[in-house]
């Protein structure tokens, strides 16, 4: 036992394999939860429209995520002939990959992260606006108009909200004074009323619009409307082309569910500091509080109607950007002469 | 003040929690859908669904061959030729009914002056091939054997408004 | 140590040959992707020398930013390439000239930090910052906001000027357009704008 440990810790093939062995116990998890994510979206909306929801395939439906990426495999891939075959390809590649890389600086424990960077916000930030290439490089490999339409869409909208992101991460540093997601976390110690989103709630709620814009969710799902757009910037992709598209989506999306848990919500601290619920793991809690920002997702897809897109435009310009710019300077002028600068 | 008020409105986004509200609410509503395949809605005894020819209780089809139906079929879906029975009575060799070209208006039914051809409370056939569409006078027949009962009711029910 | 010199190799390897597709390939959407390639592993080098804070710079701006908008006019525009092509031997001695130029002065920076005349290594051997004990995004804060800080407010200052001159020159007001005005719609109360009426059957309204 000693000796696997020693040989996993100091010989270089042993560290290599043990971060491969953390990277799949990140992403494996990350899987299946994206494809539960896909099933508990069609639950909540079917029983916000008082339908059932999928419940055929398994147990209450269980298995139905299964039985969709089994489909999406075993179906046929479609270049299309006037397509630019390798961009064509390596497109959804890159949507794909980015939702995974990021999870790397993400703390689900105290300790519990992969790679723990001085950078972790910035980097986190910089993978997400990467986010953009594979869905711009999809929709111009295409040769479709419909795809070039919606990877524009697409492109626009996620470099303007990634604006207002900017500025709600610029506020939470300013009170953490530390880059480090970790530390971002250890900042938010005690009750649940500690925790960013109460002192910062106009932040948090343009962070979580902002966060619907930058994974093309309702209302802003424009990039695939359907009444104008066929399905945007994958409507020449098939089979598990599509099918990466579709999981970096939803990974997207829990990626930023937990940069919210991290920044607003405490991250993995339990809600009350004390002992019952301090035994609970805080890979629970975190989890419980991604489960949460997830759902809120899914309930904002079975409330509100699409966006215009002129208003998505003056939404993101006109009033996310100057109240965001607002709060940064607020809340450093309340932390300078309150006196509650965070010391390094 | 009251531009005040609409400020704040605005700013709290109260008509966004509004909204949010009213969706929480449906979410725990009873469902409205049939669990289909193991619920099924109620069906009017005039419901028109899948053909049968009937059969006299003694085993005696019906039909007696008159071309009513195929006469006044829009869709020209019925196909019957007939002959002389050996015992001399008149009867078909042959009744098709083609259920893809079939418009479902229960013509055939009115214009049948025996109760042979009915559209009974079946509309569940759906199959694999198209061929299994052409139902020919024995599919017929056996499916006046399989939904006899739920006919004969529905006939008996639908009697008096006739 | 072995991984270290391998990792710089690859990174600096890829980016100059990706450097190198930028300008010799046909395609320009091509060219605009081998350039995010090479600011990607110039980002990585970032990395390398422990510069982590520059290199997450490098990646918004360059990358999540400028790049896309470059990938975005060179998606739209539709260009004949052979056409633009025909003349790449001719500038090959200016583009060549240029680069010399270039190479010069970064060769004669280098010279000037080496023999420690600068002031920012100056301020940073002043400072006595060991320079492991502090990360370098607090360095980079410390000298900007400090020693640095005029010129720091100025290039702000210009570049303010930039998106107010680009605002002036593209802002145009139309006479007679009719424009949505969403503060006027949110405002509309029920009161105001609707009246239930109820109409006697027969008599209409």
């Amino acid at each position: 036992m000693d000796a696997i440990i020693t040989f996993l810790t100091t010989h270089w093939l042993g560290q290599a394999i043990l971060i491969l062995l953390q990277c799949l116990a990140v992403t494996v998890p990350l899987l299946v939860s994206v494809a539960y994510m896909t099933y508990v979206d069609r639950k909540v909306w079917a029983s916000i429209q008082l339908r059932r929801g999928p419940n055929v395939v398994g147990p209450f439906g269980l298995l139905q995520p299964f039985a969709d990426g089994l489909k999406l495999v075993l179906k046929e891939t479609i270049v299309p002939s006037s397509a630019n075959g390798v961009l064509f390809i390596i497109a959804p590649m890159l949507a794909f990959m980015t939702a995974l890389v990021a999870w790397a600086v993400v703390p689900f424990d105290d300790g519990w992260v992969i790679a723990d960077i001085n950078v972790g916000i910035l980097y986190l930030f910089a993978i997400s606006s990467l986010g953009v290439y594979g869905i711009i490089i999809a929709g111009w490999a295409s040769n479709s108009k419909y795809a070039f339409l919606g990877a524009l869409r697409s492109a626009a909208q996620m470099v303007s909200y990634e604006v207002s992101i900017g500025f709600v991460l610029i506020t939470v540093l300013l009170c953490t004074g530390s880059l480090n997601l970790s530390k971002v976390v250890l900042a938010q110690s005690g009750w649940f009323f500690n925790w960013f989103w109460l002192p910062l709630l106009p932040m948090f709620v343009i962070f979580f619009i902002s966060a619907l814009a930058e994974t093309n969710r309702t209302p802003f799902d424009l990039p695939m409307s359907e009444a104008e757009l066929v399905a945007g910037f994958h409507t020449e992709y098939s089979a598990m082309t599509f099918g990466l598209f579709f999981l970096g989506e939803y990974a997207n999306m829990i990626l930023l569910s937990a940069l919210g848990s991290v920044l607003f919500l405490g991250g993995w601290m339990s809600p009350i500091p004390f002992a019952p619920f301090t035994w609970v793991p805080g890979v629970v809690w975190f989890a419980l509080k991604i489960a949460f920002l997830l759902f809120i997702f899914s309930w904002t897809k079975g409330t509100l109607p699409r966006y215009r897109y002129d208003q998505l435009m003056r939404l993101g310009w006109k009033v996310f950007l100057p109240v965001s710019l607002g709060w940064v300077v607020l809340t450093a002028a309340v932390l300078q002469f309150g006196g509650w600068v965070p010391k390094p | 003040m009251a531009s005040l008020d609409r400020t704040a409105r605005s700013f709290l986004l109260s008509e966004l929690v509004g909204g949010f509200l009213l969706t929480l609410k449906y979410m725990f509503k009873p469902k409205v859908t049939l669990n289909y395949p193991y619920e099924k809605g109620p069906l009017s005894p005039r419901f028109r669904g899948e053909h049968a020819l009937r059969r006299y209780p003694n085993g005696e089809e019906r039909c007696i061959a008159c071309k009513l139906c195929e006469a006044i079929c829009p869709a020209q879906a019925i196909t019957i030729e007939a002959e002389p029975r050996d015992d001399g009575s008149r009867r078909t060799t042959r009744y098709d009914i083609d259920m893809t070209k079939c418009i479902y208006c229960g013509f055939c039914q009115e214009a049948c002056p025996v109760d042979a051809i009915v559209e009974g409370p079946n509309f569940e056939f759906s199959t694999e091939t198209r061929e299994e569409l052409m139902y020919n006078k024995s599919k017929l027949l056996a499916n006046g054997d399989r939904w006899e009962g739920e006919i004969a009711a529905n006939l008996r029910a639908d009697a008096a408004y006739r | 140590m072995l991984l270290q010199a391998i990792a710089f190799y690859v990174f600096a390897a890829v980016t100059v040959a990706s450097g190198t597709m930028v300008v010799v390939s046909r395609n320009p959407v091509y060219s605009v992707l081998f350039l995010i390639l090479a600011f990607f592993n110039a980002a990585a080098l970032f990395v390398l020398i422990g510069a982590e804070f520059i290199a997450m710079i490098l990646v918004i701006v360059y990358v999540g930013a400028v790049a896309v908008l470059f990938l975005f006019v060179v998606m739209m525009l539709d260009i004949n390439m052979s056409k633009l092509k025909e003349g790449f031997l001719d500038y090959l001695p200016i583009g060549a000239m240029i680069g010399a130029a270039l190479l010069a002065e970064i060769l004669f920076g280098l010279g000037v930090w080496g023999s420690g005349a600068s002031d920012t290594v100056q301020a940073f051997n002043s400072a006595g910052i060991p320079p492991a004990a502090i990360d370098n995004t607090r360095a980079i804060g410390q000298v900007l906001y400090t020693q640095y800080f005029y010129l720091f407010q100025v290039s702000g200052l210009v570049l303010l000027v930039a998106m107010i001159g680009a605002i002036v020159l593209t802002l145009r007001n139309r006479p007679g357009v009719r424009r949505q005005r969403v503060s006027d719609q949110l405002y509309r109360s029920k009161e105001e704008t609707m009246t239930v009426v109820k109409v006697p059957s027969r008599e209409g309204v």
